[in-house]
């Protein structure tokens, strides 16, 4: 069988999140570069594969996908085991609580969490940019609010869709990830449960082998 | 579709509203939220849909009750809206849909074929590119105005410009071949846009929509579908709009 194929870099936080669900499940995969520089991702050819001209884009044989979080279902669904079932389809509650989390990630956390790392990293690190200490301020108001809600969610269960890990939990990682290299990584400290909830998502060898490939 | 207010809840679960006295049963799908609000009438488009029986719990946001403990119970952010079906508890409109369409699938048309993933990659599509835009321009052109408040129009013109750009995607994949977003038939992936769009189309950027062969046709054929017009009727929009 062959491989299949992501297009982008892994360091960019949307192709990572495609890249959790692939290591989580072991499965082969090739990483096909998109030149930004070179203005790849508008080329007729990633176009074919994104309309949108944005990173990812992925192949499984004949199959086009783009969309992060599309294609990192249909990754959860290619190679879910018994063991391994990240998304809980067979089980209508189950999957409510899966999609719930995992709007919320989309929506409400990252929209409060992404400026930060956009001000703190990418901006300075990318472009030369210099960081906008208003929007950070703003950003980790309303991010304190949401750990909140977090911190209560998180000590009824173990993960946020329930007792089980889920295809929500890991959607977190790649912003989460990039916001602990910012200096107001320490913000989690103040939510204990919140911090070991984070702390056992970094534990596993998937993310510990995939975090390595998106340090500079 | 019976209503209640959530200040009532404290009365008791199962409180009726009774006209002439008589005992109404309540459906056991309740929704919160008000019907001016594209991110609930979302939900009500699928509900529609799927020809499913609801009542309809209203959180009027201009009263604060969506910051209300009772409300919070159901949605710890305290957005609108959310759903209760039976002792399921669900938020987070999209959350939402799809929970309903996944369970009560076969009660209507299947919004969501599997394994389809032109529906899959279009369904996502609505939420980070389409929506945030729509909202934009819709809130500051049509809402904002309703209400007495002033626009930004700066913005409201710079998200316009985007969503043009963003609509020209939408027209070609809608020229080739693709009678609806997921190609053949309604699927969630139409649904999901349907509420945002239709204040588009009442707003003064209504032409993002009207000068784009395909997208008009997609548009009129969408809301053309009898669940919709049952939608619509529900939107307390003033005679203005």
């Amino acid at each position: 069988m062959a491989p299949v194929k992501v297009f982008g870099q892994a360091m960019s936080p949307n192709v990572a999140r495609v890249l959790v669900f692939l290591e989580e499940a072991g499965a082969d995969y090739e990483l096909v570069d998109v030149d930004f520089q070179a203005k790849e991702h508008k080329s007729p050819d990633h176009l074919a594969r994104n309309p949108f001209g944005q990173i990812p884009a992925f192949q499984d044989g004949d199959l086009v996908l783009f969309e992060s979080r599309a294609v990192a279902k249909y990754v959860a669904r290619k190679y879910k085991t018994d063991e391994a079932d990240l998304l809980r389809e067979g089980d209508h509650s189950e999957a409510a609580m899966v999609d719930v989390w995992t709007e919320v990630e989309a929506h409400t956390y990252s929209a409060a969490l992404s400026p930060i790392v956009y001000e703190c990293l990418i901006f300075p690190l990318m472009h030369g940019k210099p960081t906008d200490e208003k929007v950070v301020d703003e950003s980790l108001g309303k991010l304190r609010k949401v750990l909140e809600v977090y911190e209560e969610r998180l000590s009824k269960h173990r993960y946020l869709a329930g007792d089980f890990l889920s295809f929500a939990d890991l959607n977190h990682f790649p912003y989460t990830f990039y916001f602990m290299a910012t200096p107001h990584g320490a913000l989690f400290e103040s939510y204990p449960r919140v911090k070991a909830w984070w702390e056992s998502i970094m534990s596993r060898p998937a993310i510990q082998k995939l975090s390595a490939t998106m340090t500079p | 579709m019976q209503t209640e207010h959530i200040e009532d809840r404290s009365q008791g679960e199962r409180a009726s509203s009774s006209k002439e006295g008589r005992e109404v049963k309540m459906a056991a799908i309740k929704l919160y939220g008000m019907m001016l609000s594209p991110n609930v009438t979302r939900v009500v488009t699928v509900l529609n849909e799927l020809g499913l029986d609801f009542d309809s719990v209203d959180v009027d946001l201009r009263t604060g009750a969506h910051k209300h403990p009772d409300f919070l119970k159901l949605n710890p952010f305290g957005q609108i809206p959310a759903l209760q079906d039976g002792d399921e508890v669900v938020f987070e409109s999209r959350a939402i849909n799809r929970y309903i369409a996944t369970k009560y699938g076969s009660s209507g048309p299947n919004l969501l074929p599997t394994p389809s993933a032109k529906m899959e990659a279009w369904l996502e599509v609505e939420s980070p590119h389409f929506f945030p835009l729509a909202q934009t321009v819709v809130y500051e052109l049509l809402i904002k105005p309703l209400f007495g408040a002033t626009p930004d129009t700066a913005e409201a013109d710079k998200k316009a410009a985007e969503l043009d750009k963003l609509l020209d995607v939408y027209e070609a994949h809608l020229a080739a071949g693709n009678k609806y977003l997921a190609g053949d038939v309604f699927t969630l992936a139409d649904g999901n846009h349907m509420s945002w769009l239709f204040l588009l189309t009442k707003s003064p950027k209504a032409e993002l929509v009207a000068s784009r062969p395909h997208v008009k046709a997609w548009w009129e054929e969408i809301s053309a579908r009898p669940a919709w017009a049952k939608t619509v009727a529900s939107i307390p929009l003033p005679p203005a709009v």
